[in-house]
C-alpha cells in the first residue's frame, strides 16, 4: 500500500580508516515514522547527513521517489532537517526563522505570512513570534526548529536526536507532539536517536545500527520480542542471557537447553535447532515471575531458587537483582495491585523465580562469540 | 553567552582605548583654550584664539580627504578581513595558531621601520616600480611613492590586523551548524554567508571597522613618509603644528576637530549596528 519513498543502496562511508557505514541497504516507506537507532558511533547520524546532503557516500546510491539524489546538494533536496541543537538563527526572530526557507525560495510576501502563521499555530507559539531564539525555552526552540523545517513542505523531515537536550518530562511531551505533527502533516519522518524508549514510542519501524552495519529492521514489537541477535536483544531493553547447548528436543516445539550450573531449561523452539547446537537464551526481566513460595509444578515452567541482592523501587514497578545459582538475574515486577497485607520482598530474602518456556527467546551462539570478542 | 565571549575578546582593546585616550583628550581640551607663548609653550589664563584661528583657515578639503582615506581603508580592510577571518575560524586548530602568529609577526618590528620598508619597496628604483615597469603596467618614469595610492596601500597594510582580529574572534564563536541549517532550508553557499554568517559576526565587523577607521583618521606618519601633496591628512597638519610651528593650542584645537570628525561617524556606526531590527527592515524595503 505504502510505496517505497527512499531507497538506500549499498551505502558505504569511511572517515579516515574507520568505516562509518558499511554497505547499508534498506528502504523507507512513504509517510512512515522511521527511526534509526543505535549507540553513538553506529553511523546513524552519518546516514542522516548523507540523506540531508551534508555528506557524500563513498559508494552506493540514494533513491528518492525513483530519482537518484546521491549527487544533489543539500539546498536542492526536498528534505529538511531538525538539528540536534536546533541551529536556530540567533539574529532572527522566531517569525523570521520560520520564514527563512520561504524567503530563500522568493515566495510572495502574503504567502509567507500565511504559511508562517499556520506553522506558528501548529506549534502553538503565536505569542512568541517576535522573540529571539535566545529568549525562549529549549522545548520551544525545538518546536520552532520543527516549524522552520515543515514550512517548506518537505517530502521528508529528518530529526537528529531532537530530544537529547530536553529534560525527561518535556521529552515525553515532545514525543507526543511529534506524533501529533506527524499525523497532521503526513510526510515521512526519519528520527535518529540512541534512546530505544523514544524510538519504540513513536516509530512505525526501527532500524538498529551498530558499527556502520544494519543489525535489524522491524516494528518496535518485532525488534523487542524477536531480536535478530544478542546485540539487538541487549540494546533494546534489558535482558538476561544464558549460554546453553541444545540437550534434547522433547517435543517439536520445545527445546531443552543445558546451561552451566542450572538444571535444564525448557525453551520455545522457533529456530529448528538440532541437538548439540550452541545457543544464547534471552529472558526479559519483566517476563520472570517472583515470589517467596515455590511455584506450582508446571512442565512448561522453568523455576529456580535465588537470593535478592538489589531492590530498586520505581513506583509503578520494582527492579530486582537476584543471585540465582551464582548468576545475576534481573527481574522486573509491575505493581498492578497494591498488596498492603503482603510483606514486600527485601534485600537478602530467599525467593523463587520462574518463567514460562514461551517467554525465553533463543539466539544462535556464533553471534554471541562475535559480540564477546569486542 | 556567545555574545558575551565576543565582547570579552574585544574588551582589552576598548579598555586600552578608553584609558590612554580619555586623559590625553582632557589635556588637549585644556590646551585648546590657552594661547601660545613665544617659546612654544602656553601662557597662563584662558583664550579662544586657537579656536577662532581654526575658522580662519579652510580645513574642509583636509577633513574630506582624511575621511575618504579612512573610509576606503576601512572598507578594504573589512573586505579583506572577512575571508581571512572566516578561513581562520574554519582552519584546523594547529594551522590556526600558525596563522595568528603570522598576523602578529609584523608587530615585532618597529612600525617606523615597516613604513621605511614600504618606502624602499615603492621607491622609483624599488621592487614594485621595477616589476610593474618590467611588466609594462606603468612607464618607468612613474613614481608610486608620494601619492594617495601609496598612502592607502600602507594604511591598509598597517591596520588590516585590527580588522582581522575582531572578525576572527567573532567568527571563531560562530556556530557553523547554522551554515548547514541555512543550506538545508534551500540557501546557496553565498546566501548562507550573507544571510547567516555576516549577521552572526556583525559585532566583530563593527568593532573591526571602528578600530581601523579611528586609527586611520589619526594617521600622520604614513602620509608624511609615503604621501605627497595630494594626500596630506589632518594628522600631518597637527604634527606640523606641534613639531614645526610649536603652536600647541592650535594643534590641540585641530585635534578636537579631528576628534569630532571621528566621533560623529562612530556614533552613526554604533547606532547602526545596535539596531539590527532597523537594518533588517531597511534591507527588506530594498528587496
Amino acid at each position: 500500500m505504502n510505496p517505497e519513498s527512499i531507497i538506500f543502496e549499498n551505502i558505504t562511508k569511511r572517515f579516515k580508516e574507520s568505516k562509518a557505514l558499511d554497505n547499508v541497504s534498506f528502504s523507507i516507506k512513504k509517510g512512515e515514522f522511521f527511526s534509526l537507532l543505535g549507540p553513538s558511533g553506529c553511523g546513524k547520524t552519518t546516514l542522516l547527513r548523507i540523506l540531508a546532503g551534508f555528506e557524500k557516500p563513498e559508494s552506493g546510491r540514494i533513491i528518492l521517489d525513483g530519482k537518484d539524489i546521491t549527487d544533489l546538494p543539500a539546498n536542492k533536496r526536498p528534505i529538511n532537517t531538525v538539528f540536534q541543537n536546533y541551529a536556530l538563527f540567533p539574529h532572527l526572530t522566531i517569525w523570521e526563522n520560520i520564514a527563512f526557507g520561504l524567503r530563500i525560495a522568493n515566495r510572495p510576501e502574503n504567502e509567507i505570512k500565511n504559511e508562517v502563521e499556520r506553522m506558528l499555530a501548529l506549534i502553538q507559539m503565536e505569542e512568541q513570534a517576535y522573540k529571539k531564539p535566545d529568549n525562549i525555552s529549549g522545548g520551544q526552540k525545538q518546536r520552532v526548529a520543527i516549524a522552520r523545517a515543515l514550512v517548506n513542505h518537505p517530502q521528508i523531515l529528518l530529526l537528529d536526536e531532537p530530544l537529547a537536550a530536553l529534560d525527561l518530562k518535556l521529552r515525553q511531551k515532545m514525543l507526543l507532539d511529534l506524533d501529533r505533527i506527524h499525523d497532521e502533516v503526513g510526510i515521512t519522518f526519519i528520527f535518529v536517536t540512541h534512546d530505544q524508549g523514544e524510538a519504540m514510542a513513536v516509530s512505525d519501524r526501527i532500524a538498529v545500527l551498530r558499527k556502520g552495519k544494519l543489525e535489524q529492521i522491524g516494528t518496535p514489537v518485532q525488534v523487542y520480542e524477536t531480536p535478530n541477535n544478542t546485540f539487538v536483544a541487549d540494546f533494546i531493553g534489558d535482558t538476561n542471557f544464558f549460554e546453553g547447548v541444545v540437550e534434547e528436543i522433547p517435543q517439536n516445539d520445545y527445546t531443552r537447553l543445558k546451561v552451566k550450573d542450572f538444571s535444564p531449561i525448557l525453551c520455545f523452539n522457533d529456530k529448528k535447532l538440532k541437538k548439540g547446537d550452541a545457543v544464547h537464551l534471552s529472558v526479559r526481566p519483566e517476563k520472570i515471575q517472583l515470589s517467596r513460595t515455590p511455584p506450582k509444578e508446571n512442565p512448561l515452567h522453568n523455576a529456580f531458587p535465588g537470593v535478592v541482592k538489589e531492590v530498586i523501587y520505581k513506583g509503578d514497578h520494582t527492579h530486582f537483582g537476584l543471585n540465582v545459582l551464582g548468576r545475576k538475574i534481573l527481574v522486573t515486577q509491575h505493581h498492578s495491585r497494591s498488596l498492603a497485607d503482603e510483606a514486600p520482598i527485601r534485600w537478602e530474602d530467599e525467593v523463587w523465580i520462574w518463567w514460562h518456556a514461551d517467554n525465553g527467546f533463543m539466539l544462535e551462539r556464533s553471534q554471541v562469540l562475535e559480540a564477546s570478542n569486542e | 553567552m556567545e555574545k558575551k565571549h565576543e565582547w570579552f575578546v574585544t574588551l582589552p582593546s576598548f579598555v586600552w582605548l578608553l584609558l590612554f585616550f580619555l586623559i590625553p583628550t582632557c589635556i588637549i581640551f585644556i590646551y585648546a583654550l590657552k594661547s601660545q607663548d613665544i617659546y612654544g609653550g602656553i601662557e597662563p589664563g584662558w583664550s579662544l584664539e586657537a579656536i577662532s584661528n581654526l575658522f580662519d583657515k579652510d580645513y574642509t578639503l583636509l577633513i574630506f580627504r582624511t575621511l575618504m582615506i579612512s573610509a576606503i581603508t576601512t572598507a578594504v580592510c573589512i573586505l579583506l578581513a572577512l575571508p581571512v577571518g572566516y578561513q581562520m575560524a574554519i582552519a584546523p586548530k594547529r594551522f590556526r595558531k600558525l596563522l595568528i602568529l603570522m598576523l602578529m609577526l609584523p608587530f615585532w618590528t618597529s612600525f617606523l621601520i615597516r613604513i621605511f620598508a614600504w618606502k624602499a619597496l615603492l621607491h622609483p628604483e624599488g621592487f614594485f616600480n621595477n616589476l610593474l615597469a618590467f611588466l609594462h603596467i606603468i612607464s618607468p618614469n612613474t613614481t608610486l611613492l608620494y601619492h594617495l595610492g601609496a598612502v592607502l596601500l600602507v594604511t591598509i597594510y598597517t591596520y588590516l590586523p585590527f580588522a582581522i582580529f575582531p572578525i576572527y574572534a567573532a567568527a571563531s564563536k560562530f556556530n557553523f551548524q547554522l551554515f548547514e541549517a541555512a543550506m538545508d532550508l534551500g540557501a546557496s553557499r553565498s546566501q548562507a554567508f550573507l544571510k547567516v554568517f555576516l549577521p552572526g559576526i556583525s559585532k566583530g565587523i563593527s568593532t573591526g571597522a571602528m578600530m581601523v577607521f579611528i586609527s586611520t583618521t589619526g594617521a600622520y606618519i604614513i602620509p608624511d613618509l609615503v604621501g605627497g601633496f595630494d594626500s596630506e591628512m589632518i594628522g600631518t597638519r597637527i604634527a606640523q603644528k606641534v613639531f614645526v610651528e610649536r603652536n600647541l593650542p592650535e594643534a590641540s584645537a585641530l585635534s578636537i576637530l579631528l576628534a569630532l570628525v571621528v566621533f560623529l561617524p562612530l556614533l552613526a556606526i554604533t547606532m547602526f549596528s545596535s539596531r539590527p531590527k532597523k537594518l533588517e527592515l531597511e534591507l527588506r524595503n530594498k528587496e
